[in-house]
């Protein structure tokens, strides 16, 4: 594994975030019927600073939840797969946290890096378990393409055009230490 | 820390890691549960079959609950209802379930080692539902995971065991559970039901249902079984409740927040008083609904060490 | 004529333990020698090899006439000269069992059809085996049988024990007694202690043995009969055979191998081939265990063999039947836990396999003096293999040695100076 680039740093990080606060409010017309879902583990990070953003702009703050979704995802009932470089990695399950009802709300779900698409559709199949939401709208960190499901973002920090033999690793002050957007060369 | 084994037969084979994570997956299945649609499809298409020996509806009824929650199709063998009577071997009917291409076997047996048996001669997952003496894991794990939800940690608990330790496989699992995550187990019955040297699975023993509930955090009830043929030498019923029962009075002298625990079904005024089962101390009931959120976790666990899983973002 | 040459001779009948060449005519040993410049039909260069006289087991379960499918007098002597065992003491457990002269004739007729090896019989001393009447021990001595026990039970009626030992003096026949004490064995499966309670299992007490070893030690006594003591495997049970012995008492015992090679803890894990009856011990039992054959209070070793099919292994560890196979590892297991740690030396190891067995019995067997039955084993001691399932001729597999490394193995078998078995690699 090589480090080849830093695409964002803290201070872009954050204005990216507060570029997609905005759009989010204006999209939704304010904070009513408004809620964040973070998925595991750093999409819960980036819900809370868009929640903390949403409440210094509008003087509101919304519901945020979290998301595990590793019983939803496809691969579960797969066998290893050598030649996708994780077999033998095994999910670990932790809480999903949604203490508000998400019927008739406009939900945005949170996650760090969009790619395959595959988790954002094993998200959607959790969230409607908890309930039927008026929309579901989709705010990501990075998009780095390659998508193999018809998923699209609402939100977007930034598109990175990357290759399949790159790794996005987005760090979290919460979880990480710092704050900064790197792109990992698998070697 | 993963989860390896293909197999959960015991607890005296796992390691603390592994059996707190069990504990901490079970903590998330929970949530499950709670749920107004109480199903995740993490083993959709997977078959989970109960092959019970014994007549448990308990257990097997937890394990059903469990299964179908996580998606997986379940289906029931019971002895009055299948070839086992007929006199086909463990093993047969054990290569008869994996030809089905069935994913796990929950299996309940009278002999002590029948589920080792099994896991030994079929491919698929084997977790063991309780087999004769020997051990009955879920149950000691949902015993842990209430005591550790009730109280925040099992390490420095003092935990008593009362009732006919011999032929418990409760006991015997929720001593290696309990030893090995750092409590201090008391076992606490008349001596003809005390097993020899049980002093090396790291506990103590008492004969005086006062001493073993003096200290106590909390106490595990079993059941007694006074309709097993266990010769001349097995107590009274009578004469046990009075010696050992759990009742009010004991309790006063106890810890005043002392936790109940029951594996049920419980025999009312046997070895428990009802008003200590109904109490403020019980967690019977309690220990029911985490017996389904343990159970998915194992089988949920135990599904993915078969299968490998590999992720693909 | 064969003519066994430079192979190093272990003879304590004859205090040879030395390089010797070993000339064979007909059925019987014709000279042991330095150098015999013999021409023979075939020379065998057993240099760098061990000879010993042919082992003599003294405890067998060969289940034929009854139970074919678990062995017969032919597939079970096939497998005791692969052993190096060229004489069995066939045990009475079989159905019929060999309790009146008809019977026994029926045995001796399979024998003498079928055997690869010497078969001696071991008759009943209760009318089959039931414990309630005694069979007519005489008569049995005129046909042959060289011993009788109800082996498998124990005569739990003390009168009647004693009237056997006071009959079996009479008929000056040797008693070997399977102590076991039923009410206190309770049908358990493994030994009662710490391994009973972690495995969930009934326990068979010590005491179950050593308690009806000391009654039968007591009434062979009254009697002034002989008693041999089979299957020893607990602690108490030597110190009191020891005792006994040191008090005069006409008492020799035997104990198996894995008696001295696997402990209770083999157990764990439910493996059925660790089940027999008495069941595997402590560490501090195992001790005792080679205490008794270093210092003498163990007189032999024998193999218990008792083979079992796989329907009655392959199930419930409390369902599975009692018993292990033991003719073709025997010496082997002798071999790697007595010889390579000094328990005992080849001499005694002989003395424990051969030559006491064959005193007990009054056979007479155990040496390679000139003149005796051409009963020869040649061992390559240093020679390690693996025990595989596969490689048994014996028709049962059950061995308690799946898969365990063990030195020794045995090159030629002669008996009554024929080539019984030859050590050839498979194809």
């Amino acid at each position: 594994m090589k480090e080849k680039t830093k695409i964002l740093d803290k201070e872009a990080i954050n204005r990216a975030l507060i570029r997609i606060a905005h759009e989010i409010l204006e999209k939704n017309k304010g904070t009513e019927n408004l809620c964040l879902i973070g998925i595991r583990n750093r999409g819960i990070y980036l819900a809370q600073r868009l929640a903390s953003c949403i409440k210094k702009i509008e003087g509101k703050g919304v519901n945020v939840g979290i998301l595990d979704i590793t019983l939803y995802r496809d691969d579960l009932t797969l066998v290893g797969q050598p030649e996708s470089g994780l077999a033998g990695q095994q999910p670990v399950v932790y809480k999903t946290e949604i203490g508000f009802d998400v019927g008739a709300k406009n939900v945005v779900l949170v996650d760090d890096v969009l790619y395959t698409g595959r988790t954002v559709r094993a998200a959607l199949d959790a969230l409607v378990d908890f309930g039927r939401p008026k929309t579901v709208q989709l705010a990501v960190l990075i998009d780095r393409g390659h998508r193999e499901l018809p998923v699209r973002a609402d939100y977007v920090g930034k598109n990175i055009p990357t290759s399949k033999r790159e790794t996005v690793e987005v760090r979290l002050e919460e979880s990480d230490g710092k704050d900064e957007v790197v792109i990992i060369e698998k070697e | 820390m993963a989860w390896i084994r293909k197999d959960l037969l015991g607890l005296e084979e796992l390691g603390k890691e592994e059996i707190e994570l069990i504990l901490s997956t079970a903590e998330s299945f929970k949530e499950v549960s709670s749920r107004e649609i109480k199903k995740v499809p993490a083993l959709r298409g997977k078959t989970v079959v109960n092959l019970f020996y014994e007549p448990s509806t308990r257990t097997r009824v937890s394990f059903e609950v469990a299964a179908k929650r996580l998606s997986a199709d379940v289906i029931n063998i019971a002895t009055e209802s299948s070839s086992i009577k007929k006199g086909e071997t463990l093993v047969d009917t054990g290569a008869n379930i994996e030809a089905l291409k069935a994913d796990i076997i929950v299996i309940r047996h009278n002999a002590s080692g029948a589920a080792a048996m099994l896991a030994r001669r079929v491919n698929i997952s084997v977790v063991n539902a309780g087999d004769g003496w020997h051990e009955h894991p879920t149950q000691a794990l949902l015993d842990i995971f209430t005591l550790k939800e009730k109280l925040g940690h099992i390490s420095g608990l003092k935990v008593s065991i009362v009732g006919d330790i011999a032929h418990s496989r409760v006991a015997r699992s929720n001593i290696w559970g309990l030893t090995k995550l750092g409590a201090q187990v008391t076992v606490c019955a008349p001596k003809m039901l005390i097993p020899p040297e049980i002093e090396k699975m790291g506990v103590k023993v008492s004969d005086n249902i006062n001493d073993a509930l003096k200290d106590a955090d909390a106490v595990n009830v079993l059941r007694m079984q006074f309709e097993r043929d266990l010769g001349t030498a097995f107590p009274q019923q009578l004469e046990y409740f009075k010696n050992f029962g759990i009742t009010e009075e004991r309790l006063k002298k106890a810890k005043k927040n002392i936790i109940v625990m029951h594996p049920g079904p419980i025999n009312r005024g046997i070895e428990i008083e009802s008003s200590v089962a109904d109490g403020a101390n019980s967690v019977i009931l309690e220990q029911v609904t985490n017996g389904i959120a343990v159970r998915m976790a194992v089988l949920f666990l135990v599904a993915q060490a078969q299968e490998k899983i590999a992720f693909s973002g | 004529m064969i003519l066994i040459k430079n192979g190093l001779v272990v003879d304590p009948a004859n205090n040879r333990n030395e390089i010797l060449d070993i000339l064979v005519d007909g059925i019987k040993i014709v000279q042991v020698a330095k150098d015999i410049q013999r021409e023979a039909e075939e020379v065998i260069d057993a240099g760098g090899k061990i000879i010993l006289p042919g082992l003599v087991d003294m405890h067998v379960h060969l289940r034929e006439p009854g139970r074919e499918d678990k062995e017969t007098v032919e597939t079970g002597t096939l497998a005791a000269v692969k052993g190096g065992i060229t004489s069995v003491l066939a045990m009475p457990n079989t159905t019929p069992a060999p309790d009146c002269a008809e019977h026994v004739s029926l045995v001796k007729g399979i024998i003498q059809k079928t055997a690869r090896a010497n078969v001696y019989i071991c008759s009943t001393i209760t009318f089959g085996r039931l414990g309630k009447e005694l069979a007519d021990t005489l008569t049995l001595k005129k046909e042959g049988v060289i011993a009788i026990s109800d082996d498998g039970v124990s005569v739990d009626n003390e009168e009647l024990m004693s009237a056997a030992f006071k009959k079996a003096k009479e008929s000056q026949i040797l008693v070997i007694c399977h102590c076991e004490d039923k009410t206190l064995s309770a049908n358990g499966a493994v030994n009662l202690g710490f391994t009973s309670t972690r495995l969930g299992l009934r326990g068979i007490s010590r005491e179950s043995e050593y308690k009806r070893i000391k009654r039968d030690i007591e009434l062979a006594q009254k009697a002034n009969a002989s008693a041999h003591i089979a299957h020893v495997s607990c602690k108490e049970s030597v110190e009191i055979i020891r005792d006994a012995k040191k008090r005069g008492v006409k008492v020799t015992s035997e104990t198996a191998p894995h008696y001295f090679a696997l402990t209770e803890e083999d157990v764990l894990g439910y493996d059925t081939n660790k089940k027999m009856n008495p069941p595997l011990r402590g560490k501090e039992d195992v001790r005792a265990i080679k205490q008794g054959l270093s210092d003498g209070t163990i007189d032999a070793i024998a193999s218990d063999h008792a083979p079992h099919t796989d329907n009655e292994k392959d199930i419930e560890f409390e369902r599975a039947e009692f018993g292990v196979i033991g003719l073709e590892t025997e010496l082997a297991v002798a071999i790697t836990e007595l010889i390579t740690h000094k328990i005992l030396d080849w001499t005694g190891l002989v003395n424990k396999m051969s030559l006491s067995p064959a005193k007990i019995l009054g056979i007479n067997k155990g040496t390679l003096s000139e003149g005796a039955d051409a009963d020869i084993i040649i061992v390559d001691a240093n020679k390690e293999w693996v025990v595989k399932k596969e490689d048994f001729v014996s028709r049962s597999k059950n061995s308690a040695f799946l898969g365990r490394k063990l030195k020794g193995i045995v090159e030629y078998t002669f008996c009554g100076g024929k080539i019984a078995y030859k050590n050839e690699p498979r194809l």
